[in-house]
């Protein structure tokens, strides 16, 4: 009973934890800019390479996590200020050039590394509840989901960088004559969004066998939470992704991943007929 | 309705025009007797994909429906010929049905999904990312459809590796029905893309087609106007994934065998990427641009696969960043600017005031 109770949990957890850290970078950077980073998937799949490298060169897992994270931020702050900033105001144009990024980069990273990269054990072995064995490792992506939701309200509601950044939202042109600068807000934006997407590679390197085009396998649960959730991390994603893995986690124990997969996708077109602002809109309108 | 082929909508209304086109028809013609079956194949091979990039163009470039789903409607209906082919064998009757229902199929398709998110009023960078989401989760079923518990009647979708075996269109003719292959699947490729051409030109500017237009440019004031906006988007949206469907018939027939690789990423980027350099408000800079793209890509793959990849994606960054109305629409205007000022006397709105 407590095995099976604790069962369900857990797979709860592993989808949940899955939503949120592949949907948390993507939605910054659309809610903040209204932009939709479509080379998503490839600042993951730069987080698990680097990780790997890093790895593979000595470093302890954590510190090479680290770097993960720390080089697809840098990637992307970079490619904010060279790509998207002149296309500000056109959010469909900068949803193209990024998808144009992301098949430079899939296909570059074929040609330059190979179709094949040696991956990382997973750490941290196994535990027992009620006679089940589960991984102690997807439990610390579940305390990392956790963190990053914390990370993200924090810095948000408690910093300086958090206030300019909900100006900017809210008016730019306002927020810009009380000096502000935008430009610099939305390379930062880009740049954690970037980083948020460099440590979910980061985090799930050692589950995975590593392929340029492994970016792909995150970007569908990615791109459907943002979908559902709206505009907001905590008030949209956070629950989008509970309320997506409840339906998937049903699905997957009756049926299998690829049912669970297409009725989440069911699920998403069923909510957005109902909440076409999703989750977040539908809270703000409540609101008012 | 022969006056609606020139109009607001279209580029290219001269008669230099018209006489340039009936010339690249007449040249298209007679093409085959000049080369050797193979490359004919090849040159059909180009003109298969052009349907999905016009059906692209319709709800895109008029209607303002920025849709990633081109290739999920693509493999529904390559799939679904393949296996209405397999199961129901060879013969004009047979194939006939199989591409009339695969496009058939691709069509309810569209307007299940499409009736949800746009009568879910989802628009914009959703649109594109609900379709793209829906692309990638076919691309994944089929490639988990491996085991032989995976088919319908005799056809297996076998994962991976994709469908193959099933018969090639064929049609009746005069002394025996005639399979589609090479030079006769080429003639038939050549006057089918002419006639969904020029419709598309009546239709882009018919009243239906300024509709479209007009729902591009400002939904709201298209739906104050009296129209109601979301039934022009889902004509648009299914008239164009059908043309993907006929798309992914035509090429599942052509090679007799049909992957979920044509279904998920890249290959779901290339529609956007072949539009997008056309430019996407044009019909004939969209024909004529995705033509000339799929024969660079061609020839680019010989060498390498990826680096072909590189380059298209590549382009597409440099078409929104420097020409985002198109490379082709915008070599095209520059080849009407000269026609245009001698004629500008004549429409200069001074003359236009009482």
């Amino acid at each position: 009973m407590m095995g099976n109770l604790f069962s369900y949990f857990y797979q709860f957890a592993d989808v949940f934890s899955f939503l949120v850290l592949s949907a948390a970078g993507l939605a910054i950077i659309f809610g903040m800019m209204g932009v939709i980073n479509m080379a998503h998937g490839e600042f993951i799949m730069c987080g698990v390479y680097v990780t790997a490298a890093t790895f593979h060169a000595g470093l302890p897992l954590p510190l090479a996590q680290a770097c993960g994270t720390l080089v697809a931020a840098l990637i992307g702050m970079v490619l904010e200020v060279v790509l998207i900033r002149p296309l500000y105001n056109r959010p469909l144009d900068s949803l193209l050039v990024t998808w144009g990024l992301s098949l430079v980069a899939t296909q570059g990273t074929l040609v330059l590394v190979g179709s094949t990269f040696p991956g990382i054990g997973t750490p941290g072995g196994g535990f027992e509840v009620g006679g089940y064995g589960f991984s102690v490792y997807r439990m610390v992506l579940f305390a990392a989901s956790l963190l990053v939701l914390a990370f993200v309200y924090l810095l948000f509601m408690r910093t300086r960088f958090g206030v300019h950044a909900r100006a900017v939202m809210q008016n730019a042109g306002m927020a810009q004559a009380l000096g502000v600068r935008r430009s610099q807000v939305y390379a930062l934006s880009f740049g954690i969004g970037a980083g948020l997407a460099g440590l979910c590679g980061a985090l799930y390197a050692p589950t995975m066998s590593l392929i340029p085009t492994m970016g792909a396998s995150f970007i569908v649960e990615a791109f459907v939470t943002v979908v559902v959730g709206g505009s907001s991390v905590l008030l949209g994603t956070a629950p989008a992704a509970a309320a997506l893995a409840i339906v998937r986690t049903g699905l997957n124990a009756w049926y299998g991943q690829i049912i669970g997969q297409i009725g989440l996708l069911i699920a998403v077109i069923l909510i957005i007929r109902v909440l076409p602002d999703g989750f977040s809109g539908w809270l703000a309108k409540r609101e008012s | 309705m022969l006056n609606l082929l020139n109009g607001p909508q279209t580029m290219g209304r001269g008669r230099v025009f018209w006489i340039c086109a009936a010339l690249v028809l007449a040249a298209a013609l007679v093409y085959p007797a000049f080369a050797d079956p193979y490359d004919v194949g090849n040159f059909g091979y180009f003109l298969i994909w052009i349907f999905m990039a016009l059906g692209l163009c319709v709800m895109w470039g008029l209607c303002g429906m920025l849709s990633f789903g081109q290739t999920f409607f693509f493999g529904i209906g390559g799939y679904a010929y393949g296996v209405l082919a397999i199961i129901l064998g060879n013969g004009p009757a047979a194939t006939i049905v199989g591409l009339f229902g695969a496009v058939a199929l691709a069509g309810l398709a569209a307007a299940v999904l499409g009736y949800f998110m746009i009568y879910g009023r989802i628009s914009g960078v959703f649109f594109g990312i609900v379709t793209l989401s829906f692309t990638l989760a076919l691309a994944f079923f089929l490639g988990q459809t491996a085991g032989p518990e995976w088919a319908i009647g005799r056809a297996r979708l076998n994962g991976f590796n994709g469908m193959q075996g099933m018969s090639p269109l064929s049609v009746p003719w005069f002394g025996g029905p005639v399979v589609l292959e090479e030079t006769a699947l080429y003639y038939v490729l050549v006057a089918g893309l002419t006639a969904t051409y020029l419709l598309l030109r009546v239709l882009a500017n018919s009243r239906f087609g300024n509709v479209l237009v007009a729902v591009r440019e400002d939904p709201e004031r298209a739906e104050l106007l009296g129209y109601d906006v979301r039934r022009y988007q889902l004509i648009a949206f299914v008239l164009g994934s059908a043309l993907a469907g006929v798309s992914g018939v035509l090429y599942t027939s052509w090679g007799q065998f049909i992957t979920p690789s044509s279904i998920g990423l890249p290959a779901a980027a290339m529609p956007i990427i072949w539009v997008a350099f056309s430019g996407r408000t044009d019909l004939t800079a969209t024909l004529v641009g995705t033509f000339l793209l799929l024969v660079g890509f061609q020839t680019l793959t010989i060498y390498s696969q990826e680096t072909a990849l590189v380059v298209m994606g590549a382009l597409l960054a440099a078409t929104i960043l420097f020409v985002p109305r198109g490379f082709v629409v915008g070599i095209g205007e520059l080849l009407a600017r000269p026609r245009r000022k001698r004629l500008a006397p004549a429409l200069s709105p001074d003359d236009a005031r009482p």
